[in-house]
This record gives structure tokens, C-alpha cells and sequence, in this order.
């Protein structure tokens, strides 16, 4: 029990210390998984709509790889960008394993699909004829996409939110790819267990609770933009 | 029956025509119509009950759904697979059954095809306010579409494609999903209204009061095809063959032969009867006799006083009384059943039962013979 009370209370007075380190953890952890978030959108809103307004052969199989995505184990993404990065490996030139690049890379196939899975699920669940009555309206195929991504925009957001949400607590990726390199790799999740690992509780509850705190205020942001997009 | 506007055309010709129209959805068969016109500054309703085609017909000429074959020409020019689809569109208007607004402000959805025109910021105000005005719905112009009654919806999305001051509307079912009071309501705005611009339009509609409201001419579509197309006391006074005269409310179709004819009049046996139709057909044809149950009056029975020649008097008995709305459709055995509709106070006057004898009248002139 002590430690824990403990705990609590050494992580009390580094956040409110503004200890260094948990700042610079915490900044970097917050760059990698906006940095794969936003790329994971570039991605992933594109390929969910076109999957959500065309039909083509092979869509449906397209669409199970999407869900499977959804769901692809963090861990098995670091083997795999791991092997391509290594240094002899297809894109080892590049010279990205243990960068935050690397984990910015992992975090992006890590969120992508979850990105890509809920635009579809938003975009569907437009009425289909609303495309209808924006082309029969004038619209040109651009404005037509424009206006139905923005009349899906709140379920959209869940989308920001989900794969921003996944990314950001990731651990085994970022472990993979980045290495918890001091300074350089070390993300809120990767020294939340490497302190726990070194008996250091009072700094791990510090991570946890600034981890637990910034998805919280992330998603507090989002949702608030959310709901203003509502109607009365 | 409003009479068509005068020229308010530009140009001569049809806005709309189409040849060897055929379209397919899937694979499957939708719609094949040799050749329609659309006039300008017509009302065309189109009837025909669901699953017809009625709404792709719509879709296809206004350019929202591929042809499988055929041409259309649009204010006279040809539109081809080549043709900028976008601004051609944007010569036209569609309000759907559904009002398909988006989730922004009333305003902001009338004024959304006419920002995706790129009007400037004055024009777009201004044809907002008028049509918001016009539609009744100013004062809900800064609401947010989704907090609208499905009447004011269907308002705006009126409004919305008024605003447009399209070339040519189309209305796809607009009234379809409203109550009935409120529909009467909108009917009587867009009846105004589209008087008032003359506004070549394309209507259709399942409800054949609507299409009689609000048509120059109806065209009837059943399966896919376009069956009559005329001025609409044509189409419901003389349908063209059974089906078409089931749909526009002919309740009454009896088999028959004509026996004799002279001077347009022609006299028919019908089972044991004979009745007297103003028809040009010659004797010895196999006929239908088509009767609208509004157009045949019941009567006490009376003996003596001779029919007139004009009027077909036969007696029968009530074989049936079904309630229907404000009105009731009584069932008269005559040798043939013979449908009539009377108000439920004339009902309660008559005091109606079953097995009853009365006295059932038509006019030669509302007789309708379909030749077989």
C-alpha cells in the first residue's frame, strides 16, 4: 500500500517539478503519435471513402484485410518494419530503425487501418442518396467528395480519436522499432516499462498518470469539437 | 387543369427529348421509352405504380443515371458521353422524396447549390431570401436542418432547388413521405408557384390526385415502359389498355361486344345488359367498358319514366359496402358488378344495405371502351 501512496506522491511532485525528463517523454510521445495519426489520415480518409462509394471486384476482400487491420497485434507491425528497416533489410539505406521516424512509420500501419475501417463505416452510414442530390445539386465530383466527408465529420472524429487513441498507448512497436533510446526513442509507454521493470514506481505512476492525462485531454478536445458540430 | 403558359421560351423546340431511351441498373432492365418530349414550360407528371421506373426515368433525363443506349437532348443539344455532365446539371434542379438536406442551417443548405456555382455573395443572399420567403420558411432560415418537421424539410429542399431558377425541375415523389394535410398544403404552394415561373417541369408521382393537380400532360409508365402519355382528362377518361385504366382508378371493367353504332354512340351488350358508350367503334368488336366509380350515381329504384338516351340506368343489388375515407364504395349486382363511390351521407340517407335494390346511373360520356 505504501507504495503506491508513495508512488503517487513522488509522481506528484516531478509533474509539478516539471521534471525534464518526463517533458521531453512526454513531447515526443505526443510527436511520433500526432505525426502517425495525421499521416494515418492522409491514408486512410481517402481509402475509406473510396471503399465506402465504389463497388469493384475484390472490394469485399479489400474490405476484411481493413477489418483485420483493425485489429493487427502492435508487435507483429514492429517485427515487420523492424526486418524492412534492418540495416541489410530492403530499406535498411535509409538508416530509420531506432529513429522516431521508424516509429512514426510502425504507428502509422498501426492507426491507418483502424483510420480507413470507421471512415467507411462513417461514410456508409450517409444516406445514399445524398450523393444523388449532390450531383443532381451541381456538384462536381470534388465538391460532391468534400461535402459527404463533411457531413460525416462526427464519426469522423471518432475515427481521429480511435486511431490517435491506438497509437498513443501502442508499447510494442515503438519498443521494436525506436529501441527506448534516452533522449532520442523514449516514449511515455516504452519508459513506462522500462522504469516498472527497474522497481522504479514512482516514475512509472508519473508516466501513466501524464499518458492517461493526455489521452484524456486529446480526446476532451475532439470531443468538444464533436458535439458543437451537433444539432441543438 | 391549368393550361400550359404561353411562350416563355427562348427557343423553339422541346427542353427535353429523348430517343430509344433504354437503361438498365445492374444488369437488370429498367426502362426502355422510343422517344418522349419534354415541352417547355410544361408540367409532365409521370404516374405509374412502384417499381415501374418512374424515378429512373427521372434520374436518366436528368442526367443522374448512364443510359445503357439511346439520345437525349437537352435544350436541344445532344448530350453525349463527352459532355460536361457537371454543368449541365447546373441548368437543372432535382427535389427528391426524401428532403436530403445537409447537417448545416436552413439557409446555408438553400444557398448550397448556388455556392457550388460560384455566385457571387449578393446574388446568392438575395435568391435565398426570395425562395426562403416564397416557401413560407424564412423565419426558420438560421435553424439547423435536422431540427425541421418533415414539411418544412420538404420546403427547403423546395426552396433550394427554386433558388437554382433551374431550366428544367424535377420532382421525384416530393410529397410521398408527408401527412396528408401537409401535402395538401405544399401542393397548393408548388401549384402557385411553378405557375408563376413556368418552370418546364418533370413530376413524378404514384398519386394520381397529385398528377391531376399539377400535370399539363401524365404519362402512365408500368414496367418499364411508358404506356399513354396525353392530356391528363385523356389518360383517366380514355386509358388505353386494362392496366392502365386499373392504375388511374377505372374500378369498373366489364368484357363486352359492341352491337350497334351511330353517331359516335355505341351500344354495348354486357352480360344481360345493354348500355350505350360514346365510342367510334364499330359493331361486332370485343370490348372492355370502363367505368370510374365517381362517375356512376346510385338511385331509389322507380319503375316507368324511359332512360334518356345519354344516361344508362340499370338495377341491381348491393352486393357490397366498403368504407373508404369520407366516402363509401358500394358494390351493385347488375348481371355484372358495377362499382360506385357516394358520400357516407348519402349512404346514411339511402340507408344502404346488403341485398338492397337500387337503381345504378352513368353517362354514356363517362364510359370509357377499350377495344380488345
Amino acid at each position: 500500500m505504501d507504495l503506491i501512496v508513495d508512488g503517487f506522491r513522488q509522481a506528484i511532485a516531478l509533474m509539478l517539478g516539471l521534471d525534464r525528463e518526463l517533458l521531453r517523454v512526454t513531447w515526443l510521445s505526443l510527436q511520433v503519435s500526432g505525426s502517425a495519426t495525421f499521416l494515418s489520415l492522409l491514408i486512410g480518409i481517402p481509402l475509406g471513402t473510396f471503399l465506402a462509394l465504389n463497388r469493384f471486384p475484390g472490394r469485399h476482400l479489400v474490405i476484411s484485410l481493413v477489418n483485420t487491420g483493425m485489429g493487427l497485434p502492435p508487435v507483429v507491425v514492429g517485427l515487420f518494419v523492424t526486418i524492412m528497416l534492418w540495416r541489410n533489410g530492403p530499406l535498411g539505406l535509409l538508416h530509420l530503425l531506432y529513429t522516431p521516424m521508424a516509429m512514426v512509420i510502425a504507428q502509422c500501419i498501426i492507426a491507418a487501418p483502424i483510420v480507413t475501417g470507421l471512415t467507411l463505416a462513417a461514410m456508409q452510414s450517409l444516406n445514399p442518396r445524398l450523393r444523388l442530390q449532390l450531383l443532381a445539386l451541381g456538384a462536381s465530383r470534388w465538391q460532391m467528395l468534400w461535402l459527404l466527408v463533411r457531413e460525416a465529420r462526427l464519426p469522423l472524429l471518432a475515427a481521429v480519436m480511435a486511431g490517435f487513441g491506438g497509437v498513443i498507448s501502442e508499447i510494442g512497436a515503438s519498443m521494436m522499432v525506436g529501441g527506448n533510446i534516452l533522449g532520442q526513442t523514449r516514449v511515455l509507454t516504452t519508459a513506462t516499462v522500462m522504469e516498472t521493470s527497474k522497481g522504479n514506481f514512482a516514475l512509472a505512476i508519473a508516466l501513466s498518470i501524464v499518458l492517461l492525462l493526455l489521452v484524456y485531454a486529446i480526446n476532451l478536445f475532439l470531443t468538444h469539437i464533436q458535439q458543437q458540430g451537433r444539432a441543438p | 387543369m391549368n393550361p400550359p403558359p404561353s411562350a416563355t421560351a427562348k427557343r423553339n423546340g422541346p427542353a427535353l427529348q429523348a430517343t430509344g431511351l433504354v437503361v438498365h441498373l445492374g444488369g437488370r432492365f429498367v426502362l426502355e421509352v422510343p422517344s418522349l418530349a419534354v415541352e417547355r414550360g410544361e408540367v409532365l407528371a409521370i404516374i405509374g405504380p412502384n417499381g415501374s421506373g418512374k424515378s429512373t426515368l427521372l434520374q436518366a433525363l436528368a442526367l443522374l443515371v448512364p443510359l445503357t443506349s439511346g439520345e437525349l437532348y437537352f435544350e436541344g443539344e445532344s448530350v453525349h458521353p463527352g459532355s460536361d455532365l457537371v454543368a449541365l446539371r447546373r441548368r437543372m434542379a432535382v427535389v427528391f422524396q426524401e428532403p436530403l438536406l445537409l447537417n448545416m442551417s436552413v439557409r446555408e443548405n438553400v444557398t448550397m447549390g448556388l455556392r457550388l456555382r460560384g455566385l457571387s455573395q449578393s446574388q446568392v443572399a438575395c435568391r435565398a431570401d426570395f425562395w426562403l420567403q416564397r416557401f413560407g420558411i424564412a423565419s426558420l432560415a438560421m435553424r439547423h436542418a435536422r431540427a425541421l418537421s418533415g414539411g418544412e424539410a420538404q420546403r427547403a429542399s423546395l426552396a433550394r432547388a427554386f433558388a437554382l431558377e433551374p431550366e428544367v425541375l424535377f420532382l421525384d415523389e416530393p410529397f410521398a413521405a408527408l401527412d396528408a394535410p401537409t401535402r395538401a398544403e405544399l401542393i397548393e404552394s408548388l401549384v402557385t408557384v411553378l405557375r408563376e415561373t413556368g418552370v418546364t417541369t418533370v413530376f413524378v408521382t404514384h398519386d394520381r390526385n397529385e398528377a391531376l393537380a399539377l400535370g399539363h400532360r401524365v404519362g402512365v409508365l408500368m414496367d418499364g415502359r411508358l404506356r399513354q402519355l396525353d392530356r391528363p382528362e385523356v389518360v383517366f377518361g380514355a386509358p388505353v389498355d386494362l392496366e392502365v385504366a386499373a392504375f388511374v382508378g377505372m374500378e369498373t371493367v366489364l368484357p363486352g361486344r359492341v352491337l350497334a353504332q351511330e353517331e359516335s354512340l355505341a351500344l354495348v351488350q354486357v352480360s344481360g345488359s345493354r348500355v350505350e358508350v360514346v365510342s367510334d367503334l364499330p359493331p361486332g368488336r370485343e370490348v372492355l367498358v370502363c367505368l370510374r366509380p365517381e362517375d356512376v350515381t346510385l338511385h331509389a329504384p322507380h319503375n316507368g319514366g324511359p332512360s334518356s338516351s345519354a344516361r344508362n340506368r340499370l338495377r341491381g343489388r348491393v352486393s357490397r359496402l366498403s368504407p373508404r375515407g369520407a366516402l363509401v364504395a358500394v358494390t351493385v349486382e347488375c348481371g355484372f358488378p358495377l362499382v360506385a363511390t357516394v358520400t357516407r351521407r348519402s349512404a346514411l340517407d339511402m340507408a344502404l344495405s346488403l341485398g338492397q335494390q337500387v337503381d345504378v346511373t352513368f353517362k354514356a360520356s363517362a364510359a370509357h371502351l377499350i377495344p380488345r
